[in-house]
């Protein structure tokens, strides 16, 4: 299309109103040359017709649309028509600097006003500017731009430091205008700070301010590039992400998120219940067993009595510098040494790396979901393909060679699926379908409920035949092996049952094989909760079980590990030597969905485990990084990216959702019941003498209620707010209020947005309209002109083109 | 390392920092990868801002770039003169706003303009036409290659005039949370 001059538009009816940019008199020039030209209509016996709803058929609409089409289309508009385009206000976007300029003066204006941060998430407004802003003549708009620009470096300089860098980089200015803009907004003070030269005429408390501010910037900009380069892998990401794209990307930045999950948990059993065991080894342990190499497999032998798990821990006070009397008075402290209650600290140190682990899954679900959810995002999938599927992280060749197909292969399923939906099924071969899925899910279910069987039953021979866990530690191995095998066997049952049942669109194959393996996994590990908690307990009565059930799990999480790698093995690179030299296929696919589901069942052992095993996340977190190196060369060296387009957004969302509901909540509710409801042993650990763990925070309190009344607000807390179930109603109740407004609130917003689509419609047509009009109109006054100079004589032709103004 | 560097002023280099979202070891680590595409033509002082173009065709054989089926356009609509030949400025942009902390609002400006392929504030069917086959390597039929570009300008088009303002592509943008993890060059 040609580049329509942007030329000055002349209004030759208020000759005087040039260079005005009052929104008034352009409306009423514009007033009055239509009812001109109505007055012209009316003379000729024509009349508008009004266009009532049935109007708006679709005939009109397509011719008119066919009137702004590119170069090849129809109508040509007459050049006055053209000018008058070119200088209507969205079609300045990106030329008018002046346009941006005045649109962030806006903003930073309300920003001043408000005083917070600006809205990350809040759309904003866009970068057309309204009328009133903006100027019909080129060169008073280059003084307004100079104008506007004034302004919006006086309103900077009236923001903070970081708001104004905030508003600065997010300004789609060149880099140069923004130094430019960056360099006048700077203070005098700033420029003579950043010179760090001489000293201003300030008072001694601004100046330690502003000390203390810039040192601050430099402190928090210092260690930033730190905690970059802490932030490991980040060359590798960059190739996998290069190689593979988005979507296996996600499943090692879920790692790297597990990885950070884990360490958040450790640092407190670290610092509150290891440290300070170790430091103070309890008296009176048994003789230290021979460290043979079995005891990596199955976490028994040398490390049963060390920190690694339950029994070792005390129950006394530790580093009481006296021991109490033996009528039971008060003892007075001799030395120093700060007294530390173990079994408070125990409970207390669990609970709180579980809470912290609760809110920061929470959180991250939370704003995941918001980045990914939006309201009507079902439509619209051509156009996301063609503006949001190219991955340009994506750097070698035969990548994006993938990826062209990928998308060319998902824009003809797309074709293809709306051409079939044109011709829908009938009964029959929808009742057909029906069928098929409902066999294949029962199939699926009934493999799941064979497994769950076959652990049970395994589970109850185990403990008939040998209650004493003392010898035959090979023997333990049997359970874990077990459930391992069912784990990897069950999922290529799976994944050949769902090749019978071909789905029509691949998230729903991704989402209904996560859904299987997900079941199999929960259902197997609630199985063995029950074995534990239920059968174990009454098994080992007068033995250590937590030791046995804290052992059980770092079994299963080492055969976990040690499946996971022979699967890498020969899931990929077997297949894939199997499949490029016997089946001449490519190489496999890295199965994202399969691997990710490992990872949360890993991290549900780990969750399991702490209460019984405090180390267990420390073994996680070398556990994960091992997986992440091997993963990496399996995957460069065997696997390809997968063929589907892959929502990484929805997914990782759908990922971190699993990990919190499922996974951390059967974790949570698995520890509260041993908490609260399972008698402890009575040979070990920090509660042996009590009758729930849950006591050590009771005897506590009691304790409290005694020393006196300067802390008897925390036993009136203990028993009307934690010991009472009205709180717990009421929270609850708040909770569902609050569920229920912000679901109206989306609905009323889904209802809001449908209007808005509407009215934009109707304002496209209305423009629409009115550009035909004044298309005729011209034409008509054209037409009139050229009839009229028609008549005299042919030299006072020039005359006419140039007075042909506008 | 900020102190030793010889490249930039200590005011240049925070000038960048404060204009771009790199940090000041990011800033330097760009300026060698610029250095580098062109050695005899970038000179290693930029104390005294000289005014230096590389000229797109080594740009374009970047590692991160030359795959790409979008870089013409990227270049033309982060280059000044709209050529594709880029000072440092320019390079540091573009790269600003590819990384992923920039936000969505900025990335969708910069994404309607690398779409509009006629520079004219509008993504019209040519424009679509244009951009669906340079996605597919000109592998859809024509008539294919039309559907899609009806479908999507059915899609997006809100106020039905025949293409795509600023306006639709962003509400498009809104809808697909993926947008920000796909335009996205890690550098």
């Amino acid at each position: 299309m040609a580049q329509p001059p942007a030329l000055v538009l002349n209004v030759p009816e208020t000759p005087e109103d040039q260079g005005s940019c009052d929104e008034g008199e352009m409306h009423r020039s514009f007033h009055q040359l239509l009812q001109e030209q109505s007055q012209c209509v009316a003379e000729e016996g024509l009349e508008l017709q009004p266009r009532g709803p049935g109007a708006r058929a679709p005939t009109a609409s397509e011719s008119d649309r066919q009137a702004l089409l590119g170069p090849e289309g129809a109508v040509v508009h007459s050049t006055a028509t053209l000018r008058i385009l070119a200088s209507m206000p969205s079609r300045t976007i990106g030329r008018s600097r002046g346009a941006i300029i005045s649109q962030y003066y806006n903003r930073t204006v309300r920003l001043r006003r408000r005083g917070s941060r600006p809205q990350l998430s809040h759309p904003g407004r866009s970068a057309r500017p309204s009328l009133r802003l903006y100027d019909l003549e080129l060169d008073s708009a280059a003084l307004q731009e100079e104008e506007k620009r004034v302004l919006l470096v006086k309103e900077l300089q009236g923001l903070t430091v970081a708001q104004r860098d905030h508003m600065l980089r997010a300004m789609p200015l060149s880099l140069a205008e923004k130094r430019c803009l960056r360099e006048e907004t700077l203070t005098p003070r700033e420029k003579r700070w950043g010179q760090r030269g001489r000293r201003g005429r300030l008072s001694c408390c601004s100046r330690l301010r502003y000390a203390c501010v810039l040192a601050w910037r430099d402190l928090g900009l210092g260690l930033l590039p730190g905690l970059q380069a802490l932030a490991p892998w980040r060359r590798a990401l960059k190739r996998i992400g290069g190689r593979f794209g988005s979507s296996v990307l996600s499943y090692f930045l879920f790692l790297k998120t597990l990885l950070a999950f884990n360490a958040l948990l450790l640092l407190p059993l670290l610092a509150f219940i290891v440290g300070v065991q170790a430091a103070f080894p309890p008296a009176g342990s048994g003789p230290v067993r021979a460290f043979t190499g079995l005891e990596l497999l199955t976490g028994g032998g040398r490390f049963t009595d060390t920190v690694m798990y339950y029994g070792y821990y005390s129950n006394t006070t530790l580093n009481q510098p006296c021991a109490p009397p033996p009528d039971g008075g008060q003892c007075t402290p001799e030395g120093g040494g700060l007294p530390y209650n173990m079994p408070l600290a125990y409970l207390f140190t669990v609970g709180a790396a579980f809470f912290i682990t609760c809110i920061t899954l929470v959180y991250s679900m939370s704003r995941s979901f918001g980045e990914s959810y939006r309201v009507g995002s079902t439509s619209g999938a051509h156009a996301i393909t063609a503006f949001c599927s190219w991955d340009h992280k994506v750097t070698q060749k035969w990548a994006s060679r993938l990826q062209h197909d990928k998308i060319r292969t998902h824009l003809k399923e797309l074709l293809a699926e709306w051409q079939l939906r044109q011709g829908s099924r009938g009964v029959c071969g929808r009742l057909r379908r029906a069928a098929l899925l409902a066999l294949v899910w029962l199939l699926c279910l009934g493999i799941t409920f064979g497994c769950t069987v076959a652990v049970y039953i395994f589970s109850e021979l185990l403990v008939e035949q040998s209650p004493v866990s003392a010898e035959r530690e090979e023997a333990q191995l049997a359970l874990p092996l077990v459930v391992c095998l069912l784990n990897l066997g069950a999922p290529y049952l799976y994944r050949c049952l769902a090749a019978l049942e071909r789905h029509s669109s691949p998230v729903m194959e991704v989402c209904v094989a996560v859904c299987r393996n997900l079941i199999l996994k929960m259902v197997i590990l609630g199985i063995l909760c029950y074995h534990w908690l239920g059968r174990r307990v009454g098994a080992l009565k007068d033995q250590c079980w937590e030791n046995f059930v804290g052992q059980e799990l770092y079994r299963l999480m080492v055969m976990d590990f040690l499946f996971t790698l022979l699967d890498t093995f020969f899931g990929e690179l077997v297949w894939r030597l199997i499949s490029e030299k016997k089946l001449g296929r490519g190489k496999p696919e890295f199965d994202i969905a399969r691997n990710v589901l490992e990872l949360i069942y890993g991290q549900t052992l780990t969750w399991l485990g702490v209460l019984f095993a405090p180390l267990l996340p420390a073994m996680q977190i070398a556990k994960l990084l091992l997986l992440f190196y091997v993963k990496k060369m399996s995957l460069m060296a065997n696997c390809q990216a997968p063929h589907r387009p892959w929502l990484a957004c929805h997914m990782s969302t759908v990922f971190v959702s699993l990990l919190c509901f499922p996974s951390f909540l059967g974790a949570a509710i698995f520890l509260c019941y041993a908490v609260w409801q399972v008698k402890p042993s009575s040979v070990c650990g920090p509660f042996r003498t009590l009758d729930t763990m849950y006591e050590a925070g009771k005897v506590w309190v009691r304790r409290l209620e005694k020393a006196g009344p300067r802390v008897s607000w925390l036993p009136w807390v203990h028993r009307y707010l934690v010991e009472n179930t009205f709180p717990i109603y009421l929270v609850s109740a708040l909770l569902l209020a609050v569920i229920y407004f912000n679901i109206q609130v989306v609905k009323g917003q889904r209802k809001v947005i449908c209007l808005l689509k509407d009215q934009i419609s109707n304002e496209g047509e209305d423009k629409i309209f009115l550009i035909n009009k004044l298309h005729s109109v011209y034409e008509r006054k054209e037409r009139g002109r050229v009839g009229g100079a028609q008549e005299a004589a042919m030299p006072l032709n020039l005359l006419t083109d140039d007075r042909d103004a506008w | 390392m900020g102190n030793k560097q010889t490249v930039f002023t200590h005011e240049q280099l925070e000038a960048y920092q404060d204009c771009t979202f790199f940090t000041r070891k990011e800033i330097m680590r760009l300026f060698y990868r610029y250095q580098d595409l062109a050695p005899q033509l970038v000179p290693l002082d930029y104390t005294s801002s000289p005014d230096v173009k590389v000229p797109y065709e080594l740009i374009s054989r970047m590692p991160e770039l030359k795959d790409n089926p979008f870089r013409q356009r990227i270049a033309q609509v982060f280059s000044e003169d709209g050529d594709g030949h880029m000072t440092l400025d320019n390079f540091l942009d573009m790269f600003s706003v590819m990384s992923e902390m920039a936000p969505r609002d900025l990335k969708a400006y910069y994404a309607f303009k690398i779409y509009d392929f006629n520079n004219d504030d509008y993504i019209c069917m040519w424009d679509l036409e244009q951009t669906v086959t340079k996605l597919t390597r000109g592998e859809l039929s024509a008539e294919e290659v039309s559907l899609v570009c009806e479908k999507v300008l059915d899609e997006a088009d809100g106020d039905h005039d025949g293409r795509l303002s600023l306006e639709d592509f962003q509400n498009m943008i809104l809808r697909a949370p993926d947008f920000l993890s796909t335009f996205h060059i890690r550098i």
